[in-house]
Protein backbone atom coordinates (compact mmCIF):
# COMPACT_ATOMS: atom_id res chain seq x y z
CA UNK A 1 0.00 0.00 0.00
CA UNK A 2 1.30 3.47 -1.03
CA UNK A 3 1.70 6.57 1.91
CA UNK A 4 -0.90 8.48 -0.03
CA UNK A 5 -3.74 5.41 0.17
CA UNK A 6 -3.04 4.36 3.81
CA UNK A 7 -3.37 8.53 4.72
CA UNK A 8 -6.89 7.59 2.73
CA UNK A 9 -7.70 4.42 4.41
CA UNK A 10 -6.80 5.98 7.52
CA UNK A 11 -8.87 8.95 7.66
CA UNK A 12 -11.86 7.02 6.42
CA UNK A 13 -11.59 4.82 9.45
CA UNK A 14 -11.05 8.26 11.47
CA UNK A 15 -14.55 9.20 10.20
CA UNK A 16 -16.03 5.71 10.01
CA UNK A 17 -15.43 5.53 14.31
CA UNK A 18 -17.58 8.45 14.74
CA UNK A 19 -20.40 7.22 13.24
CA UNK A 20 -21.79 5.34 16.18
CA UNK A 21 -21.81 8.70 18.17
CA UNK A 22 -23.39 10.75 15.27
CA UNK A 23 -26.18 8.24 15.42
CA UNK A 24 -26.83 7.94 18.71
CA UNK A 25 -26.86 12.02 19.03
CA UNK A 26 -29.34 12.00 15.85
CA UNK A 27 -31.54 9.99 17.83
CA UNK A 28 -31.28 12.23 20.41
CA UNK A 29 -31.87 14.90 18.98
CA UNK A 30 -34.53 13.71 16.56
CA UNK A 31 -36.54 11.85 19.76
CA UNK A 32 -35.47 7.89 17.81
CA UNK A 33 -34.28 6.36 21.16
CA UNK A 34 -37.57 5.49 22.60
CA UNK A 35 -39.17 6.20 25.86
CA UNK A 36 -35.68 6.47 27.69
CA UNK A 37 -32.82 7.91 25.70
CA UNK A 38 -30.86 8.05 28.92
CA UNK A 39 -30.55 4.51 29.30
CA UNK A 40 -29.93 4.26 25.56
CA UNK A 41 -27.31 6.55 25.18
CA UNK A 42 -25.50 5.47 28.40
CA UNK A 43 -25.69 1.97 27.04
CA UNK A 44 -24.89 2.38 23.42
CA UNK A 45 -21.90 3.82 24.47
CA UNK A 46 -20.96 1.11 26.56
CA UNK A 47 -21.88 -1.10 23.92
CA UNK A 48 -19.63 0.77 21.15
CA UNK A 49 -16.87 0.94 24.01
CA UNK A 50 -16.43 -2.97 23.80
CA UNK A 51 -16.60 -3.12 19.92
CA UNK A 52 -13.54 -0.40 20.05
CA UNK A 53 -11.94 -2.71 22.25
CA UNK A 54 -12.35 -6.12 20.75
CA UNK A 55 -11.72 -4.56 17.33
CA UNK A 56 -8.44 -3.30 18.77
CA UNK A 57 -7.50 -6.33 20.09
CA UNK A 58 -8.08 -8.10 16.83
CA UNK A 59 -5.43 -5.89 15.54
CA UNK A 60 -2.71 -8.30 16.14
CA UNK A 61 -3.96 -11.42 15.30
CA UNK A 62 -5.31 -10.33 11.54
CA UNK A 63 -2.02 -8.90 11.04
CA UNK A 64 -0.27 -12.03 12.07
CA UNK A 65 -2.93 -14.34 10.17
CA UNK A 66 -3.34 -12.29 7.23
CA UNK A 67 0.24 -10.85 6.83
CA UNK A 68 -0.58 -7.45 6.69
CA UNK A 69 1.65 -5.19 8.12
CA UNK A 70 -0.50 -1.65 7.64
CA UNK A 71 -2.94 -2.91 10.50
CA UNK A 72 -0.39 -2.57 12.87
CA UNK A 73 -0.17 1.08 12.33
CA UNK A 74 -4.26 1.61 12.45
CA UNK A 75 -4.37 0.09 16.01
CA UNK A 76 -3.74 3.20 18.25
CA UNK A 77 -6.67 4.71 16.05
CA UNK A 78 -8.59 2.20 17.11
CA UNK A 79 -7.29 1.86 20.42
CA UNK A 80 -7.57 5.83 21.21
CA UNK A 81 -11.36 5.69 20.21
CA UNK A 82 -11.48 2.99 22.72
CA UNK A 83 -10.86 5.24 25.36
CA UNK A 84 -12.66 8.09 23.70
CA UNK A 85 -16.30 6.21 23.80
CA UNK A 86 -15.40 5.38 27.23
CA UNK A 87 -14.89 8.15 28.18
CA UNK A 88 -18.27 9.54 27.08
CA UNK A 89 -19.89 6.19 28.19
CA UNK A 90 -18.65 7.32 31.97
CA UNK A 91 -19.67 10.65 30.97
CA UNK A 92 -23.26 9.91 30.48
CA UNK A 93 -23.27 7.64 33.69
CA UNK A 94 -21.78 10.74 35.48
CA UNK A 95 -23.92 13.41 34.19
CA UNK A 96 -27.28 12.00 32.75
CA UNK A 97 -28.09 9.15 34.68
CA UNK A 98 -26.64 10.32 38.32
CA UNK A 99 -26.39 14.36 37.51
CA UNK A 100 -23.19 14.92 39.65
CA UNK A 101 -24.10 13.00 42.63
CA UNK A 102 -20.76 12.35 43.97
CA UNK A 103 -22.18 10.70 46.83
CA UNK A 104 -23.80 7.85 45.15
CA UNK A 105 -21.42 7.60 42.45
CA UNK A 106 -18.71 6.87 45.04
CA UNK A 107 -21.55 4.52 46.79
CA UNK A 108 -22.05 3.02 43.06
CA UNK A 109 -18.57 2.29 42.83
CA UNK A 110 -17.56 0.70 45.98
CA UNK A 111 -21.04 -1.02 46.47
CA UNK A 112 -22.00 -2.44 43.00
CA UNK A 113 -19.59 -4.72 41.51
CA UNK A 114 -20.33 -4.86 38.00
CA UNK A 115 -19.57 -0.43 38.47
CA UNK A 116 -16.41 -1.48 40.59
CA UNK A 117 -15.12 -3.12 37.67
CA UNK A 118 -16.54 -1.05 34.49
CA UNK A 119 -14.58 1.50 36.47
CA UNK A 120 -11.36 -0.37 37.15
CA UNK A 121 -11.12 -0.62 33.60
CA UNK A 122 -11.84 3.02 32.75
CA UNK A 123 -8.75 3.49 35.09
CA UNK A 124 -6.56 1.15 33.77
CA UNK A 125 -7.48 2.77 29.99
CA UNK A 126 -6.07 6.27 31.82
CA UNK A 127 -2.20 4.90 31.55
CA UNK A 128 -2.59 3.68 27.68
CA UNK A 129 -4.19 6.68 26.43
CA UNK A 130 -1.15 8.65 27.94
CA UNK A 131 1.21 6.81 26.67
CA UNK A 132 0.03 6.26 22.93
CA UNK A 133 2.05 9.34 21.70
CA UNK A 134 5.45 8.26 20.19
CA UNK A 135 7.66 10.20 22.41
CA UNK A 136 5.87 8.49 25.43
CA UNK A 137 6.91 5.34 23.68
CA UNK A 138 10.15 6.23 23.03
CA UNK A 139 10.75 7.97 26.61
CA UNK A 140 9.30 4.40 28.49
CA UNK A 141 11.40 1.90 25.83
CA UNK A 142 9.30 -0.42 23.67
CA UNK A 143 9.90 -2.43 25.87
CA UNK A 144 8.25 -1.34 28.91
CA UNK A 145 5.87 0.25 26.86
CA UNK A 146 4.44 -2.94 25.51
CA UNK A 147 4.88 -4.38 29.61
CA UNK A 148 2.52 -1.66 30.25
CA UNK A 149 0.15 -2.19 27.35
CA UNK A 150 -0.59 -5.44 28.25
CA UNK A 151 -3.19 -4.47 30.88
CA UNK A 152 -5.43 -4.03 27.94
CA UNK A 153 -6.60 -8.07 28.37
CA UNK A 154 -7.44 -7.19 32.03
CA UNK A 155 -9.21 -3.99 30.52
CA UNK A 156 -11.17 -6.80 28.30
CA UNK A 157 -11.77 -8.84 31.34
CA UNK A 158 -13.40 -6.47 33.23
CA UNK A 159 -15.20 -4.45 30.57
CA UNK A 160 -16.77 -8.31 29.57
CA UNK A 161 -17.49 -8.66 33.35
CA UNK A 162 -19.06 -4.80 33.43
CA UNK A 163 -22.11 -6.05 30.93
CA UNK A 164 -22.03 -9.74 32.39
CA UNK A 165 -22.61 -8.65 35.95
CA UNK A 166 -25.06 -5.82 34.92
CA UNK A 167 -27.73 -7.55 32.59
CA UNK A 168 -30.71 -8.83 34.55
CA UNK A 169 -31.14 -12.42 33.08
CA UNK A 170 -30.34 -12.76 28.98
CA UNK A 171 -26.69 -12.88 29.09
CA UNK A 172 -26.91 -13.67 25.30
CA UNK A 173 -25.09 -10.50 24.31
CA UNK A 174 -22.51 -10.70 27.03
CA UNK A 175 -21.59 -13.92 26.46
CA UNK A 176 -21.28 -13.25 22.79
CA UNK A 177 -19.16 -10.45 23.53
CA UNK A 178 -16.85 -12.95 26.01
CA UNK A 179 -16.43 -15.65 23.30
CA UNK A 180 -14.75 -13.14 21.28
CA UNK A 181 -12.46 -11.79 23.85
CA UNK A 182 -11.72 -15.23 25.11
CA UNK A 183 -11.11 -16.26 21.02
CA UNK A 184 -8.77 -12.85 20.81
CA UNK A 185 -6.47 -13.75 24.05
CA UNK A 186 -6.80 -17.71 23.31
CA UNK A 187 -4.87 -16.96 20.15
CA UNK A 188 -2.14 -15.26 21.59
CA UNK A 189 -1.61 -17.29 24.55
CA UNK A 190 -1.32 -20.16 22.18
CA UNK A 191 1.25 -18.15 20.19
CA UNK A 192 2.81 -17.09 23.41
CA UNK A 193 3.09 -20.72 24.44
CA UNK A 194 4.35 -22.11 20.22
CA UNK A 195 6.95 -19.77 20.68
CA UNK A 196 8.52 -20.81 23.90
CA UNK A 197 9.29 -19.13 27.02
CA UNK A 198 12.87 -17.50 25.24
CA UNK A 199 10.82 -15.91 23.18
CA UNK A 200 8.13 -15.01 25.24
CA UNK A 201 6.62 -11.79 24.02
CA UNK A 202 7.32 -11.12 20.88
CA UNK A 203 4.83 -10.36 18.87
CA UNK A 204 2.33 -10.39 21.67
CA UNK A 205 0.55 -7.42 22.38
CA UNK B 1 -69.00 -19.74 33.50
CA UNK B 2 -70.08 -18.83 30.17
CA UNK B 3 -68.54 -18.29 26.97
CA UNK B 4 -69.81 -15.95 25.12
CA UNK B 5 -68.54 -13.96 22.02
CA UNK B 6 -68.03 -9.93 21.77
CA UNK B 7 -71.18 -8.29 20.56
CA UNK B 8 -71.53 -5.27 22.65
CA UNK B 9 -68.74 -2.78 21.02
CA UNK B 10 -70.16 -0.95 18.05
CA UNK B 11 -66.70 0.17 15.41
CA UNK B 12 -68.32 3.80 16.46
CA UNK B 13 -67.12 3.70 19.57
CA UNK B 14 -63.57 2.75 19.05
CA UNK B 15 -61.46 6.21 20.31
CA UNK B 16 -59.80 8.40 17.65
CA UNK B 17 -56.53 8.03 18.44
CA UNK B 18 -55.04 11.49 18.75
CA UNK B 19 -56.50 11.85 21.98
CA UNK B 20 -53.78 9.67 23.12
CA UNK B 21 -51.10 9.51 20.50
CA UNK B 22 -49.07 12.52 18.71
CA UNK B 23 -50.76 14.55 16.24
CA UNK B 24 -48.40 13.91 13.68
CA UNK B 25 -48.39 9.74 13.82
CA UNK B 26 -52.46 10.53 14.06
CA UNK B 27 -51.96 12.40 10.63
CA UNK B 28 -49.33 9.47 9.14
CA UNK B 29 -52.40 6.80 10.29
CA UNK B 30 -55.26 8.90 9.14
CA UNK B 31 -54.42 7.89 5.28
CA UNK B 32 -53.87 4.13 6.21
CA UNK B 33 -57.59 4.37 7.86
CA UNK B 34 -59.32 6.30 5.54
CA UNK B 35 -58.40 3.56 2.82
CA UNK B 36 -59.01 0.28 4.57
CA UNK B 37 -62.51 2.08 5.84
CA UNK B 38 -63.51 3.05 2.82
CA UNK B 39 -63.19 -0.65 1.56
CA UNK B 40 -64.68 -1.71 4.50
CA UNK B 41 -62.07 -3.87 6.32
CA UNK B 42 -60.80 -3.86 9.81
CA UNK B 43 -57.45 -2.02 10.93
CA UNK B 44 -55.52 -4.44 13.70
CA UNK B 45 -52.99 -2.92 15.76
CA UNK B 46 -51.13 -4.27 18.10
CA UNK B 47 -50.82 -0.79 19.82
CA UNK B 48 -54.66 0.13 19.47
CA UNK B 49 -57.25 -0.73 21.70
CA UNK B 50 -61.03 -0.48 22.50
CA UNK B 51 -62.90 1.68 24.17
CA UNK B 52 -64.13 0.36 27.59
CA UNK B 53 -67.59 1.99 27.83
CA UNK B 54 -69.12 3.21 31.58
CA UNK B 55 -66.05 3.53 33.37
CA UNK B 56 -65.80 5.76 36.48
CA UNK B 57 -62.96 7.56 38.22
CA UNK B 58 -61.78 5.05 41.17
CA UNK B 59 -59.91 5.87 44.41
CA UNK B 60 -56.54 6.29 44.75
CA UNK B 61 -55.94 8.43 41.80
CA UNK B 62 -52.70 10.82 41.39
CA UNK B 63 -52.69 14.04 40.01
CA UNK B 64 -49.13 12.97 38.30
CA UNK B 65 -48.54 13.92 34.98
CA UNK B 66 -49.41 10.95 32.93
CA UNK B 67 -46.80 8.92 30.59
CA UNK B 68 -47.78 9.06 27.26
CA UNK B 69 -49.41 6.51 25.61
CA UNK B 70 -46.60 5.95 23.25
CA UNK B 71 -44.37 5.55 26.24
CA UNK B 72 -46.43 3.34 28.40
CA UNK B 73 -46.79 1.05 25.38
CA UNK B 74 -43.16 1.01 23.52
CA UNK B 75 -41.39 0.64 26.43
CA UNK B 76 -41.86 -2.87 28.45
CA UNK B 77 -40.85 -5.65 30.40
CA UNK B 78 -42.54 -8.64 29.10
CA UNK B 79 -40.42 -11.46 28.29
CA UNK B 80 -42.54 -13.80 26.38
CA UNK B 81 -42.32 -11.79 23.75
CA UNK B 82 -38.48 -10.47 23.89
CA UNK B 83 -35.98 -9.24 26.26
CA UNK B 84 -35.58 -6.01 25.02
CA UNK B 85 -37.94 -3.28 26.71
CA UNK B 86 -38.95 -2.52 22.45
CA UNK B 87 -39.81 -6.18 21.64
CA UNK B 88 -42.69 -6.99 23.51
CA UNK B 89 -44.21 -3.83 20.77
CA UNK B 90 -43.25 -5.60 17.97
CA UNK B 91 -43.56 -9.03 19.07
CA UNK B 92 -46.79 -8.92 20.76
CA UNK B 93 -49.00 -8.72 17.74
CA UNK B 94 -49.21 -12.61 17.42
CA UNK B 95 -50.65 -12.57 20.91
CA UNK B 96 -54.40 -12.61 20.08
CA UNK B 97 -56.15 -11.89 23.12
CA UNK B 98 -59.38 -13.38 22.37
CA UNK B 99 -61.01 -15.69 22.86
CA UNK B 100 -59.77 -15.71 26.36
CA UNK B 101 -60.60 -17.91 29.83
CA UNK B 102 -59.06 -17.21 32.80
CA UNK B 103 -59.07 -20.39 35.23
CA UNK B 104 -59.97 -19.88 39.03
CA UNK B 105 -59.66 -22.76 40.83
CA UNK B 106 -57.68 -24.31 43.86
CA UNK B 107 -58.49 -23.36 47.30
CA UNK B 108 -62.48 -22.06 47.15
CA UNK B 109 -65.85 -23.12 46.92
CA UNK B 110 -66.53 -22.18 43.88
CA UNK B 111 -64.09 -22.67 40.91
CA UNK B 112 -64.67 -21.93 37.30
CA UNK B 113 -63.93 -21.08 33.85
CA UNK B 114 -64.29 -17.14 33.11
CA UNK B 115 -64.73 -15.82 29.87
CA UNK B 116 -62.87 -12.47 29.29
CA UNK B 117 -66.35 -10.93 28.51
CA UNK B 118 -67.84 -12.28 31.38
CA UNK B 119 -64.62 -10.80 33.45
CA UNK B 120 -65.38 -7.47 31.68
CA UNK B 121 -69.07 -7.38 33.04
CA UNK B 122 -67.85 -9.34 36.55
CA UNK B 123 -68.16 -5.71 38.40
CA UNK B 124 -68.05 -1.77 36.96
CA UNK B 125 -64.97 -0.79 35.39
CA UNK B 126 -63.12 1.97 37.46
CA UNK B 127 -60.36 4.65 35.76
CA UNK B 128 -57.45 4.04 38.20
CA UNK B 129 -54.03 5.97 37.80
CA UNK B 130 -51.20 4.35 39.64
CA UNK B 131 -47.71 5.03 39.79
CA UNK B 132 -45.64 1.92 38.20
CA UNK B 133 -42.14 1.68 39.41
CA UNK B 134 -39.96 -1.14 38.20
CA UNK B 135 -37.53 -2.60 39.85
CA UNK B 136 -34.98 -1.45 37.39
CA UNK B 137 -35.05 1.83 38.60
CA UNK B 138 -37.52 3.80 36.36
CA UNK B 139 -41.31 4.65 36.77
CA UNK B 140 -44.22 5.80 35.17
CA UNK B 141 -47.68 6.88 35.67
CA UNK B 142 -50.35 4.61 33.91
CA UNK B 143 -54.51 4.84 33.41
CA UNK B 144 -55.43 1.68 34.14
CA UNK B 145 -58.93 0.38 33.67
CA UNK B 146 -60.18 -2.64 35.70
CA UNK B 147 -62.08 -3.41 39.14
CA UNK B 148 -60.74 -4.52 42.31
CA UNK B 149 -59.49 -8.00 42.13
CA UNK B 150 -60.89 -8.42 45.34
CA UNK B 151 -64.63 -8.77 43.00
CA UNK B 152 -63.43 -11.93 41.55
CA UNK B 153 -61.81 -13.38 44.90
CA UNK B 154 -65.31 -12.54 46.81
CA UNK B 155 -67.34 -14.15 44.54
CA UNK B 156 -65.53 -17.78 44.29
CA UNK B 157 -65.37 -17.88 48.78
CA UNK B 158 -61.37 -18.79 49.23
CA UNK B 159 -61.62 -21.42 51.82
CA UNK B 160 -59.83 -20.38 55.00
CA UNK B 161 -57.41 -22.86 54.32
CA UNK B 162 -56.32 -20.20 51.31
CA UNK B 163 -53.39 -18.23 51.91
CA UNK B 164 -51.96 -17.24 49.30
CA UNK B 165 -52.56 -16.37 45.54
CA UNK B 166 -50.89 -17.85 42.63
CA UNK B 167 -51.06 -16.19 38.92
CA UNK B 168 -50.03 -17.92 35.91
CA UNK B 169 -49.59 -16.40 32.62
CA UNK B 170 -50.19 -17.54 29.18
CA UNK B 171 -47.90 -20.11 28.17
CA UNK B 172 -48.38 -20.37 24.32
CA UNK B 173 -44.98 -20.93 22.26
CA UNK B 174 -47.43 -20.27 18.84
CA UNK B 175 -48.67 -17.19 20.29
CA UNK B 176 -45.28 -15.76 22.07
CA UNK B 177 -42.39 -16.20 20.30
CA UNK B 178 -40.37 -15.10 23.66
CA UNK B 179 -40.82 -18.33 25.36
CA UNK B 180 -38.35 -20.19 22.70
CA UNK B 181 -35.98 -18.68 25.03
CA UNK B 182 -35.17 -20.57 28.57
CA UNK B 183 -34.55 -17.28 30.02
CA UNK B 184 -37.12 -17.56 32.42
CA UNK B 185 -38.50 -21.24 33.38
CA UNK B 186 -42.13 -20.90 31.72
CA UNK B 187 -44.84 -20.48 32.37
CA UNK B 188 -44.01 -16.96 34.14
CA UNK B 189 -46.10 -17.41 37.43
CA UNK B 190 -46.61 -14.30 40.54
CA UNK B 191 -47.91 -14.64 43.93
CA UNK B 192 -49.75 -12.59 46.37
CA UNK B 193 -50.66 -13.08 50.06
CA UNK B 194 -54.69 -13.53 50.42
CA UNK B 195 -54.62 -9.87 52.09
CA UNK B 196 -52.48 -8.52 49.35
CA UNK B 197 -54.74 -10.06 46.75
CA UNK B 198 -58.02 -8.51 48.69
CA UNK B 199 -56.30 -5.52 48.45
CA UNK B 200 -58.67 -2.53 47.53
CA UNK B 201 -55.95 -1.05 45.57
CA UNK B 202 -55.13 -4.31 44.07
CA UNK B 203 -56.54 -4.54 40.70
CA UNK B 204 -57.62 -6.41 37.86
CA UNK B 205 -56.92 -4.57 35.07
CA UNK B 206 -58.67 -5.18 31.47
CA UNK B 207 -57.69 -1.87 29.99
CA UNK B 208 -55.59 1.71 29.97
CA UNK B 209 -56.19 4.92 28.89
CA UNK B 210 -59.81 4.14 28.52
CA UNK B 211 -58.87 1.26 25.77
CA UNK B 212 -58.72 -3.00 26.15
CA UNK B 213 -54.80 -3.66 26.97
CA UNK B 214 -52.85 -3.47 24.46
CA UNK B 215 -50.74 -6.77 23.82
CA UNK B 216 -47.85 -5.84 24.88
CA UNK B 217 -49.14 -4.45 27.84
CA UNK B 218 -50.65 -7.67 29.23
CA UNK B 219 -54.01 -8.54 27.40
CA UNK B 220 -56.76 -8.95 28.24
CA UNK B 221 -56.48 -9.24 31.48
CA UNK B 222 -53.97 -8.50 33.91
CA UNK B 223 -52.65 -7.73 37.75
CA UNK B 224 -51.64 -4.43 39.12
CA UNK B 225 -49.68 -4.01 42.50
CA UNK B 226 -49.10 -0.64 42.64
CA UNK B 227 -46.89 -0.80 45.66
CA UNK B 228 -44.98 -3.46 44.51
CA UNK B 229 -41.92 -3.51 41.52
CA UNK B 230 -43.00 -4.27 38.61
CA UNK B 231 -42.72 -7.94 37.84
CA UNK B 232 -44.94 -8.71 40.80
CA UNK B 233 -48.47 -8.01 38.35
CA UNK B 234 -48.42 -10.76 36.24
CA UNK B 235 -49.79 -9.96 32.41
CA UNK B 236 -52.03 -12.00 30.48
CA UNK B 237 -52.85 -14.08 33.04
CA UNK B 238 -55.24 -17.46 32.54
CA UNK B 239 -54.88 -19.12 35.95
CA UNK B 240 -55.59 -17.14 39.47
CA UNK B 241 -55.04 -20.25 41.71
CA UNK B 242 -55.73 -19.86 45.99
CA UNK B 243 -53.01 -22.32 47.74
CA UNK B 244 -52.04 -23.03 51.11
CA UNK B 245 -48.24 -22.54 51.00
CA UNK B 246 -46.43 -19.44 49.44
CA UNK B 247 -45.93 -20.18 45.83
CA UNK B 248 -42.19 -19.16 44.29
CA UNK B 249 -42.84 -17.15 41.77
CA UNK B 250 -41.03 -16.88 38.10
CA UNK B 251 -38.41 -14.05 38.83
CA UNK B 252 -37.94 -15.48 42.65
CA UNK B 253 -37.01 -18.80 41.51
CA UNK B 254 -34.66 -17.23 38.95
CA UNK B 255 -32.57 -15.09 41.17
CA UNK B 256 -33.91 -15.32 44.80
CA UNK B 257 -31.15 -12.95 45.92
CA UNK B 258 -32.08 -10.52 43.98
CA UNK B 259 -35.93 -10.81 43.71
CA UNK B 260 -37.97 -11.78 46.61
CA UNK B 261 -41.69 -12.87 47.10
CA UNK B 262 -42.60 -9.02 48.38
CA UNK B 263 -40.58 -7.31 46.04
CA UNK B 264 -42.55 -4.37 48.10
CA UNK B 265 -40.95 -0.60 46.80
CA UNK B 266 -38.53 0.24 49.32
CA UNK B 267 -35.70 2.93 48.70
CA UNK B 268 -34.21 1.26 52.04
CA UNK B 269 -33.24 -1.89 50.66
CA UNK B 270 -31.07 -1.98 47.66
CA UNK B 271 -31.21 -4.26 44.91
CA UNK B 272 -27.78 -6.48 45.39
CA UNK B 273 -26.30 -4.95 41.52
CA UNK B 274 -28.34 -1.36 42.38
CA UNK B 275 -29.41 1.40 44.41
CA UNK B 276 -33.25 1.61 44.71
CA UNK B 277 -33.27 5.00 46.31
CA UNK B 278 -34.43 6.83 43.33
CA UNK B 279 -36.08 6.49 40.19
CA UNK B 280 -36.26 8.06 36.69
CA UNK B 281 -39.97 8.80 35.96
CA UNK B 282 -40.16 7.84 32.07
CA UNK B 283 -40.36 11.59 30.41
CA UNK B 284 -38.14 13.31 33.42
CA UNK B 285 -34.56 14.23 33.00
CA UNK B 286 -33.72 14.20 37.01
CA UNK B 287 -33.92 11.01 38.80
CA UNK B 288 -36.52 11.76 41.62
CA UNK B 289 -36.33 10.01 45.34
CA UNK B 290 -38.52 6.65 45.36
CA UNK B 291 -41.17 6.41 48.23
CA UNK B 292 -41.67 3.81 50.39
CA UNK B 293 -44.13 1.76 49.00
CA UNK B 294 -44.44 3.46 45.68
CA UNK B 295 -46.18 6.44 47.87
CA UNK B 296 -49.16 4.17 48.80
CA UNK B 297 -47.86 3.45 52.36
CA UNK B 298 -50.91 5.24 54.11
CA UNK B 299 -53.21 2.56 52.47
CA UNK B 300 -50.65 -0.98 52.53
CA UNK B 301 -47.71 -0.30 55.67
CA UNK B 302 -50.66 -2.01 58.03
CA UNK B 303 -50.37 -5.16 55.90
CA UNK B 304 -46.50 -5.26 57.06
CA UNK B 305 -46.27 -3.88 60.49
CA UNK B 306 -44.80 -7.74 61.91
CA UNK B 307 -42.53 -7.86 58.66
CA UNK B 308 -38.74 -7.83 58.71
CA UNK B 309 -38.40 -5.92 55.43
CA UNK B 310 -34.73 -6.31 54.69
CA UNK B 311 -35.09 -9.81 55.18
CA UNK B 312 -38.59 -10.34 53.25
CA UNK B 313 -37.61 -8.30 50.54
Amino acid sequence: MSPRQFTALKSGLFLLCLVPLANLVYGLIADTLGANPIEVLTRGLGDWTLRFLLITLAVTPLRRLSGLGWLLRLRRLLGLYTFFYALLHFASYVWLDQFFDWAEIGKDIVKRPFITVGFASLLLLLPLAATSTNAMMKRLGGRRWQVLHRAVYAIGIFAVLHFWWMVKKDITEPATYAVVLALLLGMRLYWALRSGPGRHGVGVS
Amino acid sequence: MLIQRLTDILSSEITAPEIYRGRREFMRAAGTLALAGGLGLQVADAAAGVKLAGTRPGPYGTSEELTPYKDVTTYNNFYEFGTDKADPAVNAGSLNPRPWTVRVDGLVNRPGQYDIDALLKLASLEDRIYRMRCVEGWSMVVPWVGYPLNELIRRVEPLGSAKYVEFTTLNDRARMPGLRSPVLDWPYTEGLRLDEARHPLTLLAVGLYGETLPNQNGAPVRIVVPWKYGFKSAKSIVRIRFVEHRPISSWERAAPREYGFYSNVNPEVDHPRWSQSRERRIGEFRKRKTLMFNGYGEQVARMYTNLDMRRYY
